[in-house]
């Protein structure tokens, strides 16, 4: 049983992560805040005979208070977000050396394709594997997400990446996994009654594994 | 409909009424234009949609829990839904997108709004009806026609949509992706009438909000509950309309062959999104603020307090209906859309805590210092108040863009959906309901049932909800039909059975609820005038209140929330009808209240 | 869709260069072999004149290829080399299998014929469908089988039919469809494995038959008359002969295609 997030598997996990505890301890306060206050008051002012609310239509100074502190809160937040947002989504961000994979979602499959020995896309010894993405760890990897039919999404979640694919759209979304190993890749975009079986297996290697794999796939094996 | 034949129409508007010939049953309450009786009508059809919505839910709950296992009662469903009492996936996908479609379009909006704003604007202005009543007659036999035919798309061909409440294109635009062919039409057909009878609905509580206040009741005099439908009403004469044409053009791309939205002959995807969320996060706030309206106005009451803050709660309600259309974009920051503009959605979004946050302080406020009666309208108003906040929190980790990647599209927003939606809007309409029940019907809800009520549904819904943040944090995806097809997902299968189990438990405990409802129909004790002591217009009438409501436009001295005022005496509370020795009449308004 | 242009340009374009060596073939065939697949709903039918024939190809059969099921353990477990598509099933001698074969014309229009009770099975096992081509009557069952403990789903691509897209999520799990009108080809395929696709030919009468192995067919029951006889393969396209039956006789129509 997991209480928390997945396991940190690429570098977007660190940034995100203490983002998602900074506003777990942020509404933790407020809610503590709230329902404390709730419990208080109905304990505390809990009706008795014989005795009158305190009337009184408000206070201008404590309003004050509770609109300016949220507000703050906020736009703080939101400032602190904006630069990690931009870091991960822009198409800027995009490492220059990152290696290009090709995933082509559709009903209900992943399709990669590796730029083969060349290390280039679009060229002939390129070659396509169902369900299986292969990367080498510490490396950036932008895959370019194309859908031949309806709307998936490109989601690890240790990666702490997900993308939607959109027919008609080509996306680049980029990422650099720090743990080798095997994970999942799911859709999180629902595409149809197959929805659920549109899975992948992820191959986190190091360079000497990838490159063994590339040669065998080059051979024409299947794994 | 039959039961609502227990209101007694005669009440006490005698020389009122003599203006009208007698009506007959079809007439009366059937074929009504009285804007109780709409209400009335709107509250039991809707009641009976969020009975089907549950039972989709129980499905949805069989399935997650107990993936691939015969579901019992399983065997009624035919076998394009269900093979050997195993739900199949096609089935899984209609039954998540028609359980959204049907809490959201057909359960939760017509009670807040079909219900309580006709039931309550001319009550609580000091109206004899709706600016429109024959409007108001047609807006509710389109909604019911909506819901017939909605429901009608389970008994065609190849069933419901399977695209999510949603309706994402181009699945939903092209049956040869989706599967769906008359269902999605009959989705498309539904919204378009929905729409024309909420617009119809909000163009009439719109007008008899500026039109047709009685003497004295000032914009500011006017309780909250009555602000906040007021602006809901703007919101879905402008929101409506955008749903409407989608849905048209989506219809179109089924049944004419267009392309809007299919980028294979030049259409786009994210169009569809586009205009479905400028209408649907507008629709969120339709589906909150006339809760938080209800709510303000039974909190007051059980603190036997003003409001804190009134004015800072209008401007409240006010705000979050502003900022509320320009936040649509929150809901596709995965989706492809340029980030930059994610940025901006994340920025006007996380100002939405702000409003958000004085009402909840400003409820608190009102409870500080206060003489708490906690009735059960009370209790489910606390409740309200307690998981509305959660529901707000958690909406911060999917505002912040980054924290959004990992969560978009998990159980984490089905979590925090539930916690506004249930949390929120439901509690609020289990007060409610609670609450104007002896002005509806003339007698009261149960206390000791409604209390226990609130207690099971308070408990099993917490337990039922939050867990879903854990596994929505785990990474399970939403509308995935079997998420132990996933190894990541496996571990944390035992919380998704906790979860059934704590639904099954919470859909069981509405029966009491359904039973207090019905029972108190025929033998609930009978409501005194003003049973809960509050200063409403409407508490001047007698239970039920007669045809015509008063027989003279009453006239209002004060604000609605003259709880334990000086002037009161040894009462905590002073009506806003009642006339102190010190007060002067107001002045008519210019144009004549209620044109009955 | 593009594919979908060329197959059937390039089909029409075979269709005419091969029918004027086709006629020769028709009368020149020697007597009929004992056919290995026969068309089972013929029995039902009154005694009548057969075609048989051979269906064969020229030039080198495309290679087909390999299915990658590496993420489908309980398909893969089911064989020892690695699967391929059914693409061109070719046999000893250039004999070409999986060829629909149907009497396309010629038989009067008012006759009916009753569908048979039995089913027809199609059987979803290793992540393959079996049969991958069959022939089916209007009316007719069709029994769709999921053998494999994982989700298939059965999307058919009909234009005089009603499409239908259906799931079956476990294993052992039946259902049963029929087709209403006479249709050749029903493209059936399965998206959770892009490479599973099976081919219906759904027919009015019971005059079709499907190469077996060995390449051969044959339609029995055949009334007096002129019948254009047509070969539909999934990667060759068409090809029509014309054959007369005089009586209870047996004809041969041999078909061959050019590899593509």
């Amino acid at each position: 049983m997991r209480w928390w997030l997945p396991d940190a598997g690429s570098t977007f996990a660190g940034p995100i992560d203490a983002l998602f505890l900074a506003i777990l301890i942020i509404t933790g306060i407020a809610l503590v805040l709230v329902e404390v206050g709730l419990v208080t008051f109905v304990i505390r002012y809990r009706g008795r005979p014989g005795r009158k609310a305190f009337y009184t239509h408000g206070s201008t100074r404590a309003e004050v208070i509770w609109t300016a502190i949220p507000a703050v809160t906020m736009v703080a937040l939101g400032l602190i977000s904006n630069h990690y947002w931009v870091l991960i989504k822009d198409k800027k961000s995009v490492p220059p050396n990152a290696y290009h994979l090709g995933v082509h979602a559709k009903q209900f499959e992943w399709q990669v394709t590796y730029p083969g020995a060349d290390g280039k896309l679009g060229t002939a010894d390129d070659f396509t594997v169902r369900n299986q993405l292969h990367v080498v760890v510490n490396e950036p990897t932008a895959v370019e997400l194309s859908s031949e039919d309806v709307i998936h999404s490109f989601f690890v979640p240790e990666w702490r990446l997900k993308q939607d694919a959109v027919p008609g759209m080509h996306i680049t979304a980029w990422f650099q996994a720090t743990k080798t190993g095997e994970f999942e890749l799911g859709c999180a975009e629902l595409c149809g009654m197959g929805h659920y079986k549109m899975r992948a297996r992820v191959f986190v290697h190091t360079p000497d594994e990838f490159k063994a794999w590339m040669a065998q796939q080059a051979a024409g094996g299947t794994e | 409909m039959t039961s609502v034949a227990h209101a007694k129409p005669e009440g006490g508007g005698g020389a009122h009424d003599a203006h009208h010939a007698p009506m007959s049953f079809w007439r009366k309450y059937i074929f009504s234009t009285d804007h109780k009786i709409i209400g009335i009508q709107f509250l039991f059809v809707s009641l009976f949609f969020l009975l089907v919505g549950g039972l989709l839910a129980m499905q949805i709950r069989w399935q997650l829990g107990f993936p691939g296992q015969p579901m019992p009662g399983g065997s009624i469903l035919p076998e394009t839904m269900a093979v050997n009492r195993v739900i199949l996936p096609e089935y899984y996908v209609q039954l998540v997108s028609m359980h959204g479609t049907f809490m959201v379009f057909f359960a939760i909006m017509p009670l807040l709004v079909g219900v309580y704003a006709n039931f309550l604007i001319p009550l609580k202005i000091g109206t004899h009806d709706m600016a429109f009543p024959r409007i108001n007659m047609a807006s509710f036999w389109l909604a019911l026609l909506a819901g017939l035919i909605m429901t009608a798309s389970f008994f065609v061909p190849n069933g419901p949509i399977r695209s999510g409440w949603t309706n994402y294109a181009p699945l939903a635009a092209r049956p040869d992706l989706s599967g769906v062919t008359v269902g999605q039409m009959l989705w498309c057909i539904s919204i378009v009438v929905l729409g024309l009878s909420s617009v119809m609905g909000s163009l009439n509580y719109i007008t008899t909000v500026i039109n047709h206040r009685a003497p004295g009741m000032t914009w500011f005099r006017m309780p909250l509950s009555v602000w906040a439908l007021f602006i809901t009403a703007i919101l879905g004469v402008l929101a409506l309309p955008v749903l409407q044409g989608a849905a048209i053009m989506l219809l179109f791309d089924n049944v004419l062959g267009t392309h809007f939205f299919d980028p294979v002959a030049g259409g786009q995807a994210l169009l569809w999104q586009h205009l479905f969320w400028f209408f649907g996060h507008p629709e969120v706030y339709i589906l909150i603020l006339p809760a938080m309206g209800m709510v303000s106005d039974i909190i007051a009451n059980g603190s036997r307090k003003p409001i804190f803050g009134y004015h800072s709660m209008v401007f409240a309600i006010i705000g979050i209906a502003f900022l509320g259309w320009i936040v649509w974009g929150h809901h596709m920051f995965m989706s492809g859309m340029n980030p930059t503009l994610g940025s901006t959605f994340m920025v006007s979004t996380l100002l939405i805590a702000v409003p958000s946050a004085i009402k909840v302080f400003n409820w608190l406020g009102t409870m500080w210092r206060g003489n708490l009666r906690f009735h059960v309208p009370m209790l489910n108003a606390i409740g309200f108040v307690s998981m509305f906040t959660i529901g707000g929190l958690s909406g911060i980790f999917m505002a912040a863009t980054p924290v959004d990647i990992p969560l978009h599209d998990t159980q984490f927003i089905v979590a925090h959906i539930h916690y506004v939606l249930f949390g929120g809007s439901l509690f609020a309409l289990f007060a409610a309901i609670t609450y104007w029940y002896p002005k509806m019907f003339g007698r009261m809800m149960n206390e000791g049932i409604g209390k226990l009520h609130f207690f099971l549904t308070f408990i099993f819904y917490n337990m039922t909800f939050f867990p879903m943040h854990i596994i929505g944090m785990g990474g399970q995806m939403r509308r995935i039909y079997d998420p132990t097809v996933y190894d990541f997902l496996k571990p944390q299968q035992p919380l998704n059975v906790f979860i059934s189990y704590s639904a099954f438990a919470l859909f069981a405990v509405q029966f009491l609820f359904a039973f207090n409802f019905l029972w108190s129909l025929k033998f609930g004790k009978k409501a005194p005038q003003n049973p809960w002591e509050d200063n409403g217009m409407e508490w001047s009438l007698p239970n039920p209140a007669p045809h015509g409501n008063w027989e003279k436009t009453p006239n209002v001295y004060r604000g609605p929330y003259e709880f334990s005022a000086p002037e009161a005496g040894d009462k905590d509370y002073l009506p806003q009808y009642t006339k102190l020795p010190t007060d002067r009449d107001p002045v008519p308004a210019p144009l004549p209240a209620g044109g009955h | 869709m593009k594919g979908r242009i060329f197959s059937v340009v390039g089909g029409m374009f075979l269709l005419t260069v091969c029918s004027k060596g086709d006629r020769g073939a028709v009368q020149a065939a020697p007597p009929a072999t004992p056919p290995a697949v026969s068309s089972d709903v013929g029995a039902a039918v009154a005694a009548g004149g057969t075609i048989t024939g051979k269906v064969k190809f020229t030039g080198t059969a495309p290679r087909n290829p390999a299915i990658d099921m590496s993420e489908e353990a309980a398909c893969k477990a089911k064989y020892t080399t690695t699967p391929t598509e059914e693409n061109v099933m070719a046999g000893p001698a250039n004999a070409l299998s999986n060829v629909f074969v149907y009497v396309s014309a010629g038989v009067p229009a008012g006759q009916t014929f009753p569908a048979p009770a039995t089913p027809v099975v199609l059987d979803q096992s290793g992540c393959r469908y079996h049969p991958h081509v069959f022939g089916v009557m209007v009316g007719q069952n069709i029994e769709i089988r999921n053998s494999d403990p994982l989700l298939h789903n059965i999307k058919a691509i009909a234009k005089k039919n009603r499409p239908f897209n259906v799931s079956q999520p476990t294993a052992g799990m039946t259902k049963t469809v029929t087709f209403t009108a006479p249709e050749v080809m029903v493209n059936l395929e399965c998206n959770v494995h892009g490479w599973m696709h099976a081919y219906a030919g759904v027919r009015p009468d019971p005059f079709y038959a499907v190469s077996g192995p060995d390449g051969s067919f044959s339609i029995k029951g055949l009334p007096p008359g002129t019948y254009t006889v047509e070969a539909w393969h999934e990667k060759f396209g068409t090809q029509t002969a014309t054959v007369t039956i005089a009586g209870t006789e047996s004809k041969t129509a041999n078909f061959t295609f050019a590899a593509r």
